[in-house]
């Protein structure tokens, strides 16, 4: 398999604050790869930079072997080919459900409302929304807006999807419906990077786990690997406190 | 009050003076005639003010460092615009530039007034806007962004839409006032209400005409308030999560 994202050394601070320190990691095309790690630890930071919605401070990020973070490079279209999902959902509040996912599609890519309408109404189709097109994000639940989230970021039909801990600002039986959208993406050619806390469903989804701390990557390997026989100490640690506060089911 | 002053010793007086039926009725259709101008004046500033006050507002928040030396400028513009009283502005630019000389039309102190109410305003309405697109949190600018639009692309569909709904009501407050301030262009000559007010109490020696204007000013600014809230409730309803108890 190809690599679809080559990190070579990435580095980012805020001000004094290294958040991530030299992080080098191939990822292949299609794969499911999740990073785990303490509050803090940077992965937010990570998806972000790769996103290039921060900019890196040292070492570069490759899509399909260009580089994207090379001074001058218009971050505009890599974006479209690089989606990204957030925490706290970030619909657009003064636009429709449609509006919201056909923004994009007329104003990035030119397609007419028409076009754009109907990518709209067959992902929300898929994703069990379809009643939902002409509400406002206000008046659905927490796990139809993060739905909604997905769908407007896959309408751009990106290679590589960033999902960002996208069911922790979720109640617990709104989880469930937002985890099967990720399963359904799984296997459809789609890179996908995940941020969580969900350590049952990392282990389930994920070809590979990162585990990262303070901004490095402490550990990397199979779930399998990550979850029943981590070698590193610190990967050790997190685990057994995760399991103790009762997040690794499975 | 509405107890008291009937009890005052001079009231009989005053209420001669301010409150005469037969004053009112007889310089009620000059002022509104006066009025038209008023609404004139009004009705030509405001586009113009909102206009340019997003472009200053834009200019602002914009965080192109190539951009730099604009945002100085529009610092500095309303900086000066609002730190002189409004009065001072249409006396300066409503006498000063027709002085140096332009031909007809343009040398009339009735638009250079309007200009100078419209600069200043602009300024003020300036701010109010920015801080409307500061108020709107960063989430939505990545949210934006991360989908490819350019910046210029989320300030319009994203960042503009949700700030302008924000700040109606200051906005609102702002356009009341300036619908009042439209009467200081008088000052400068043209015979809008206020003026047509003063010429009727010269001409009736009764204070009357004055209780007129402020009628007709209320007529306008009353509904005008209203009208605000209305359109606020009714956008809060369409897209907001339903009340809380
Ligand atoms: N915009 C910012 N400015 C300054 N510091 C920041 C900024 N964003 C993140 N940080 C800091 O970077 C570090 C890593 O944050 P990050 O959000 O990447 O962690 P995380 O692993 O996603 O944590 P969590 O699990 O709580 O979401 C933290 O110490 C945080 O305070
Ligand atoms: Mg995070």
């Amino acid at each position: 398999m190809s690599n679809k994202l080559i990190l070579n050394g990435v580095s980012k601070s805020f001000g004094t604050n290294q958040v991530l320190k030299d992080v080098s990691l191939s990822i292949s095309a299609g794969e499911v790869i999740s990073f785990i790690g303490a509050s803090g630890s940077g992965k937010t930071t990570l998806l972000r930079c790769i996103n290039l919605l921060e900019q890196i401070d040292n070492g570069s990020i490759h899509l399909d072997d260009v580089e994207i973070t090379k001074l001058g490079v218009d971050a505009n279209p890599i974006r479209r080919r690089i989606g990204i999902v957030f925490q706290s959902f970030n619909l657009f509040p003064h636009m429709s459900v449609r509006k919201n996912i056909t923004l994009a599609l007329t104003e990035v890519l030119g397609k007419t409302a028409d076009e754009a309408s109907s990518i709209a109404s067959t992902l929300l189709t898929r994703f069990g929304l379809s009643d939902k097109i002409d509400s406002y994000p206000d008046r659905l639940s927490g796990g139809q807006q993060q739905r909604v989230a997905i769908a407007r970021a896959l309408a751009l039909n990106p290679e590589v999807l960033l999902l960002d801990e996208i069911t922790s600002a979720l109640d617990p039986e709104l989880v469930g419906e937002v985890l099967d959208v990720v399963r359904e993406l799984k296997g459809s050619g789609i890179t996908l990077l995940l941020a969580t806390h969900e350590m049952g469903f990392a282990k389930e989804i994920s070809d590979r786990v990162c585990f990262l701390a303070d901004g490095t990557v402490a550990e990397l390997g199979s779930a399998e690997q990550i979850f029943t026989a981590p070698t590193d100490a610190r990967t050790q640690q997190f685990l057994q406190r995760v399991i103790s506060a009762g997040r690794l089911r499975g | 009050m509405v107890f008291l002053v009937p009890r005052m010793p001079r009231w009989d007086r005053v209420k001669k003076s301010f409150f005469d039926w037969d004053r009112l009725t007889d310089s009620f259709p000059h002022l509104l005639r006066a009025f038209v101008l008023d609404i004139k004046i009004f009705a030509w500033t405001t586009p113009a003010i909102l206009i340019v006050a997003i472009l200053i507002a834009i200019a602002r928040s914009t965080r192109n460092p190539a951009l730099f030396p604009v945002r100085i400028f529009v610092i500095a513009y309303t900086d000066i615009m609002r730190g002189v009283p409004v009065i001072l502005w249409i006396y300066l630019v409503g006498f000063g530039v027709p002085g140096i000389g332009m031909d007809r039309p343009w040398n009339s102190p009735l638009i250079w007034g309007s200009v100078a109410l419209g600069m200043t305003y602009s300024a003020y309405v300036a701010e109010v806007f920015r801080a409307g697109i500061e108020s709107v949190h960063e989430s939505q600018r990545a949210a934006a962004r991360s989908l490819g639009l350019s910046s210029s692309q989320t300030m319009r569909h994203v960042i503009l839409p949700q700030a302008i709904r924000r700040v109606v009501p200051p906005l609102m407050n702002d356009m009341v006032s300036l619908q009042k301030d439209v009467a200081l262009v008088s000052l400068i000559g043209p015979i809008e209400i206020l003026r047509q007010a003063g010429i009727d109490k010269a001409k009736f020696a009764n204070f009357t005409p004055f209780i007129g204007a402020a009628l007709i000013f209320l007529a306008i600014t009353i509904p005008l308030t209203r009208f605000t809230d209305y359109l606020l409730t009714r956008e809060r309803d369409r897209t907001g999560a339903s009340k809380v108890r």
